[in-house]
């Protein structure tokens, strides 16, 4: 077996990889730099209860459109951003905490999107939505993928600079006079587009580790944001691209293929990266003075 | 001339008040020093002026102008000083009111910056990250972004816990800097041999106003004995800091 037929035949020979392929590259151009800055601001759970926040309207858009895209996406954008807003407003106006209020808010997303499939779909249907099917990812799949990414990059472009500020000194941006709840809704906004593109290839409860596992990754890797989210996004599209050829060779479902090769990344950079505290604790201690 | 006027302010956190009855008219070019036991509201007394914390009650003025006159520097606590990013881009914040959330920052900004990291002594700086950074070089760091900020009055809270000798001496070369051009100065310290050294007056609270006026006046044992005694017959006796003990 030469190393066409490995890693290039599959594209080659069969459009629905080619598809695929586009898919992963696409998501993880835009998920580098939110996965990171989910990252940064210590959001990365609160990433993981946006994603399955997107259930239960995505299944009422099945309910209503079956596997039509254009349902299941403003479906699950609709719930996305209501919950955004909610935990928002939730941890504003009361002492609950972001993640907590999420905390509370996904099981019962999640509960209810699966008894609202269950009401009117096959198990298999409930999979797909779950765990999404990347090999069958059509045209109009692929467009939204690409547009999300683009509108992510621009938005993220323009507002970058309140964004980081936010993120690392809140308290000078609000004595500035502010404006940090807005960027931070903005960015929980973007963050659920980019769940909803992932939504389609990867399924509810996996396209939120296309975009933590690569950048926390990327963490043991580089010291600075640029750096980091373009580290994320290669690993990112590394992974996609290496899942997606397991997952032809050996015939096994390509959404979880792609993220536990993002999950191998993930280990081998906690083994190997210069930042990585556990290289330096494993090698050999002689500047300690107390090695207790 | 006035900078700032404080009538009655209280700030409350949930029903318990962090500071009471908080009056007092600031000069311009005053340096003052802001002390007292742990859990006086020096801090809430800085953030409340800086806008940070929301006032229950009373009122603050700036004159001629509001809050975009002013500078504020939080505890060192309250920044992530492991946060992946360049000393150049902490320092560039100094300039929003200029270049704001979108404008693009130019090459004579640029030189300011690296004058500014001059100037606290960290020439050279500018593509290092902030986790590299000691302590001290963080807080040069940060004055560095204070003094691009060109504020009329500056808020420092604790600005030399944990910070070593030399820095917290060069820094306050900086302060002194600020004093002479007539800059408003408040810094809440709790090491009084510091005030006593550099401040020529100082504000001593309690949740309350104990003294203010002239350092060697306001910090007498009298004063310091009755801001503690006011606290702890709020609270059970908490831990004491060393200045206080």
């Amino acid at each position: 077996m030469t190393l066409y037929d490995v890693a290039l035949a599959p594209f080659v020979e069969y459009g629905f990889m080619r598809r695929a392929l586009v898919a992963c590259l696409g998501l993880s151009l835009s998920s580098g730099i939110i996965g990171t800055l989910l990252v940064l601001r210590r959001m990365s759970l609160m990433g993981d209860a946006l994603a399955h926040a997107i259930l239960p309207g995505a299944a009422l858009g099945f309910l209503i459109g079956g596997f039509w895209l254009p349902a299941l996406t403003l479906g699950g954008l609709a719930a996305g951003l209501v919950v955004a807003l909610l935990a928002g407003a939730v941890t504003r106006t009361t002492r609950v905490r972001e993640d907590a209020s999420l905390g509370a808010t996904y099981p019962i997303a999640l509960a209810f999107g699966v008894l609202v499939i269950s009401l009117n779909g096959s198990t298999i249907d409930l999979m797909h939505l779950l765990f999404g099917s990347i090999l069958a990812v059509d045209d109009m799949a692929l467009f939204l993928v690409a547009g999300i990414a683009t509108v992510t990059l621009l938005v993220m472009a323009t507002v970058y600079r309140p964004l980081v500020l936010e993120c690392f000194d809140p308290g000078f941006l609000a004595a500035l006079g502010g404006g940090g709840a807005m960027y931070h809704q903005l960015f929980l906004g973007l963050t659920v587009l980019n769940l909803i593109a992932g939504f389609q290839a990867l399924g509810t409860l996996m396209t939120v580790g296309l975009m933590i596992l690569p950048a926390v990754a990327a963490t043991f890797w580089a010291r600075e944001i640029g750096s980091l989210a373009l580290i994320a996004t290669s690993i990112a599209a590394t992974s996609g691209l290496v899942g997606l050829l397991i997952s032809f060779h050996i015939d096994v479902p390509s959404g979880p293929a792609i993220i536990l090769a993002a999950g191998a990344v993930f280990v081998l950079s906690v083994l190997l990266g210069p930042h990585a505290d556990l290289s330096r604790r494993l090698r050999p201690q002689t500047t300690r003075l107390d090695p207790t | 001339m006035t900078a700032l006027t404080l009538q009655r302010v209280t700030v409350r956190y949930g029903a318990y008040p962090a500071i009471e009855d908080v009056s007092g008219v600031f000069g311009q070019g005053a340096l003052i020093a802001v002390v007292g036991p742990n859990g006086a509201g020096k801090s809430t007394l800085l953030k409340s002026i800086a806008g940070v914390a929301e006032i229950a009650d009373g009122s603050i003025s700036f004159s001629g102008a509001d809050r975009r006159v002013l500078a504020y520097l939080p505890q060192k606590a309250d920044i992530g000083s492991n946060f992946p990013i360049s000393v150049r881009d902490v320092v560039a914040a100094g300039l929003w009111r200029r270049y704001g959330a979108f404008r693009c920052i130019t090459a004579h900004a640029n030189a300011e910056i690296s004058d500014a990291l001059g100037t606290v002594g960290l020439l050279g700086f500018e593509a290092r990250t902030i986790g590299s950074l000691s302590a001290g070089q963080l807080q040069r760091v940060l004055f560095a972004r204070l003094m691009l900020q060109d504020a009329g009055v500056i808020l420092l809270d604790e600005p030399f816990n944990g910070i070593d000798a030399k820095t917290t001496a060069d820094l306050f070369g900086l302060i002194r800097r600020w004093h002479k051009e007539r800059r408003t100065i408040l810094c809440a310290l709790h090491d009084l041999e510091q005030v006593r050294e550099h401040f020529p007056s100082t504000l001593l609270l309690a949740r309350r106003i104990v003294a203010w006026g002239d350092t060697d006046m306001a910090l007498s044992p009298a004063n310091l004995l009755r801001a503690r005694s006011l606290l702890e017959s709020w609270d059970p006796p908490a831990p004491r800091s060393k200045a206080w003990a």
